[in-house]
């Protein structure tokens, strides 16, 4: 076997593929080399490899000097060790340089208790710091999602790769020299002013507290508590397969009942969820894709395909900044929490009496970008945003945890009516694939006037880079091509505009895996197979609703009859479509 | 800093530059030798261009132009002065001579006068260490200044 090296490692012997490195080697024999810098994507083929930070380096036999195990490919014969005096020493000279240009006020630091480099000390028992030099201090910047303390920084440069590699957005870049080098946007402008999409990946991936979210905790604690405020909350469907890990739960548990009963705890006044303005996504975007497409066929040659979803706000940002020529290709649908929005603070707030200005609308989101999104002044009336503000995934755990709440032995409880009402459609929406699987089969059904015999579309899951399907809607073939991660969306949007798509429809989530790896989810740090686990307790929630397509969802049905009237009204129009703008 | 207009000719002259080197990302640092040869500097507005026709990030442009020392966003001054801080100035006192320059002009190393006359740098030996310590102000080069000449020196290029 040609393409088999054996070596040895702390004395066991391992045989691994030519090729394989010496960090990837020990791990898969569970010697856990510690490593900063380093980063993994395997599903997206994609390695974070600068060999910056040396706290891997091991010792090989026969070589002057020790190497670092992340970028040593493992060779036939040799024999490595991971925990020599040698290197025990080396690795703790390196942490300590490390962190003699690092704050030391991990106490009240946003990322403690989930810091690599805080966690990598404590293992190495480091409990002073000999080196007293220079400090790298720069500025705290704060943007509409993301907060940036690069005096933080260690230059492992995840974020930049994130941003370049995966992302190809590009406003993260290795900025001057030596010393004073750091991460920054061009010209060091504010990420607000660059090209960012605040998909917050870059947040997703940082070891340490340089790259947070903008926290909106107190904030919400204030309304909460104030008796002149009705404060209802939407969830996202992803947040119910990722909250459970903030508490010890197993990667892809499902607690949406727990999550509903927690939110009650904290004293939102309703519980709705943002599943219920998926399906009716799925109302509006769906019918406009059908729209399209009969144009089309009846020889429509003005008319835009493919289609693309607009249902994510970095998406949104990416195509606003990269592909300005091509703003009238997206659905001008609004994403579900700004549908969610507008219906709660038009047609809920008039049922129930409550004033405009006395609600405050609550998301709770996977996502940074919606934190974004929410503050976008198209999507407000009067200065009053249709939603108040998001808070993250992470930022409702450490509530819960603020309010005493024991999680796990929570009863399962059930969201409140109507807005709370969704079909298995809705919950599918937090996994890459699920949105196009969620049109297809109202689509499907709309379409050919028939009942679809399986509303499983296989073909839509996973987590391979771009996913392509032609799905027969009676004689008619519809393309369909699904793109997670904006480097993928990227391919796809230069075929359109080269005039070479084959797709009628496209859909684009800007993060790995879709929203259950948003930036706004328990750190994923790369790991795919916790996207899988999260993605799985999505389609078992899916597989046991009792609808399992949007337009049966009865409170949609009755919201299109009581004020809507039907998709594409003019009112469905004015308050759930949007139009987007040349950045 | 304040947005410079460049003017369309000068873009014109920018744009074949690019494409001399067929808007190749690989040719991002001659491109931008010949941009600060002919803009004398490297303001956003010229990184810019140069990104979006060689089709790479801005910040990418950024992070390259400030690794090196070569290039700088800052214009040169109608004066450029620049002060010798190599062995045999810097022991005959040339670090007094620069400090007096920028304690006169209110500008430190690497800056420009906000009326653009007057721009100040270091540098590393002319080949003129008889002359200890020598300042250079454009082609023109003072010997054995102390600081007391600054004063003058300055007086005679107004």
């Amino acid at each position: 076997m040609q393409n088999i090296v054996t070596l040895q490692i702390d004395n066991h012997t391992v045989e691994v593929e030519k090729g394989t490195t010496v960090l990837e080697a020990a791990r898969q024999i569970g010697v856990h080399i510690p490593s900063l810098c380093y980063m993994n994507l395997k599903d997206m083929c994609i390695t974070n490899l600068p060999a910056s930070c040396r706290v891997c380096v091991v010792e090989v036999e026969g070589r002057r000097n020790l190497a670092p195990a992340c970028a040593t490919r493992c060779e036939e014969g040799m024999k490595v060790h991971t925990s020599t005096l040698r290197v025990l020493n080396a690795r703790r000279t390196v942490l300590e340089l490390i962190l003699s240009d690092h704050p030391h006020d991990c106490l009240i630091c946003p990322k403690s208790g989930n810091c690599e480099l805080q966690n990598l000390a404590a293992t190495l028992k480091i409990h002073e710091i000999p080196f007293a030099g220079a400090r790298n201090v720069l500025p705290i910047e704060t943007s509409p999602s993301i907060v940036r303390d690069m005096s933080k920084c260690i230059y492992c440069r995840r974020c930049e790769m994130m941003c370049n590699e995966v992302q190809t957005v590009g406003a993260l870049a290795a900025v001057n020299r030596g010393f004073v080098s750091t991460i920054s946007p061009a010209f060091h402008e504010n990420l607000a002013d660059s090209e960012c999409t605040f998909c917050g990946q870059c947040v997703a991936v940082c070891p340490v507290g340089a790259l947070t979210e903008v926290d909106h905790t107190n904030r919400l604690l204030r309304d909460l508590n104030n008796p002149k405020k009705t404060v209802i909350v939407q969830t996202a469907p992803a947040v119910r397969a990722a909250l459970g890990e903030e508490f010890g739960m197993k990667p892809g548990t499902s607690v949406t009942g727990k999550m509903v009963a927690a939110l009650r705890q904290l004293g939102f006044q309703k519980v709705f969820d943002t599943d219920f303005a998926a399906d009716l996504t799925i109302m509006e975007e769906g019918s406009e894709l059908l729209d399209r497409l009969t144009r089309y066929l009846n020889g429509d040659k003005e008319v835009r395909l493919p289609i693309l979803t607009s249902c994510c706000p970095a998406w949104v940002n990416f195509f606003e900044h990269q592909f300005p020529d091509l703003l009238d290709v997206p659905s001008t649908a609004r994403s579900p929490q700004q549908m969610f929005g507008s219906i709660a603070k038009t047609y809920w707030a008039e049922k129930m009496g409550i004033p405009r200005e006395d609600l405050i609308v609550v998301s709770i989101m996977p996502c940074l970008a919606k934190k974004y999104e929410c503050a976008r002044e198209e999507f407000s009336t009067n200065g009053d945003p249709d939603v108040n503000y998001s808070i993250s995934t992470r930022e409702l755990a450490s509530l819960i945890k603020r309010a005493n709440i024991d999680f796990e032995t929570l009863p399962d409880e059930e969201f409140d009516q109507p807005l709370g009402e969704s079909t298995g459609a809705g919950v599918i929406f937090g996994a890459s694939g699920g949105v196009m699987e969620a049109a297809l089969r109202t689509a499907y059904e709309l379409y050919t006037g028939k009942t679809l015999d399986k509303v499983d579309f296989e073909e839509t899951r996973g987590l391979q880079n771009i996913k392509r399907a032609t799905i027969d809607l009676n004689g008619t073939k519809l393309n369909i091509g699904i793109a997670h991660g904006l480097g993928n969306a990227r391919k796809l949007l230069n075929e359109i505009r080269e005039g070479k798509s084959e797709f009628h429809a496209i859909e684009i989530m800007a993060c790995p895996g879709g929203c259950i790896g948003g930036g706004g989810q328990p750190l994923h740090h790369g790991n795919s197979e916790l996207l899988k686990a999260r993605s799985r307790a999505l389609y078992e929630e899916d597989k046991h609703k009792p609808l399992r397509k949007s337009h049966e969802n009865p409170d949609i049905v009755r919201l299109y009859e009581e004020f809507l009237g039907k998709p594409l009204s003019e009112k469905a129009h004015h308050l759930l479509h949007t139009h987007y703008f040349k950045k | 800093m304040s947005e410079i207009k460049i003017p369309q000719n000068k873009i014109d002259q920018l744009l074949d530059i690019c494409n001399e080197h067929g808007n190749q990302p690989g040719e991002l640092i001659n491109i931008l030798h010949k941009a600060q040869h002919l803009f004398g500097y490297l303001p956003q507005e010229v990184q810019r261009i140069v990104a979006r026709q060689l089709g790479i990030p801005v910040s990418k442009v950024y992070g390259v132009v400030t690794f090196y020392s070569f290039f700088t966003m800052t214009p040169k001054g109608e004066h450029p002065i620049s002060v010798c801080m190599g062995t045999a100035c810097y022991v005959r006192g040339a670090e007094k001579v620069l400090d007096e320059f920028r304690r006169i002009l209110g500008i430190n190393v690497g800056e420009t006068t906000p009326d653009g006359k007057y721009s100040l740098s270091s540098l590393r030996c002319v080949g003129a260490c008889g002359l200890a310590p020598v300042v250079l102000i454009g082609e023109k080069v003072y010997g054995r200044v102390v600081p007391g000449d600054v004063e003058k020196i300055l007086k005679e290029l107004e």
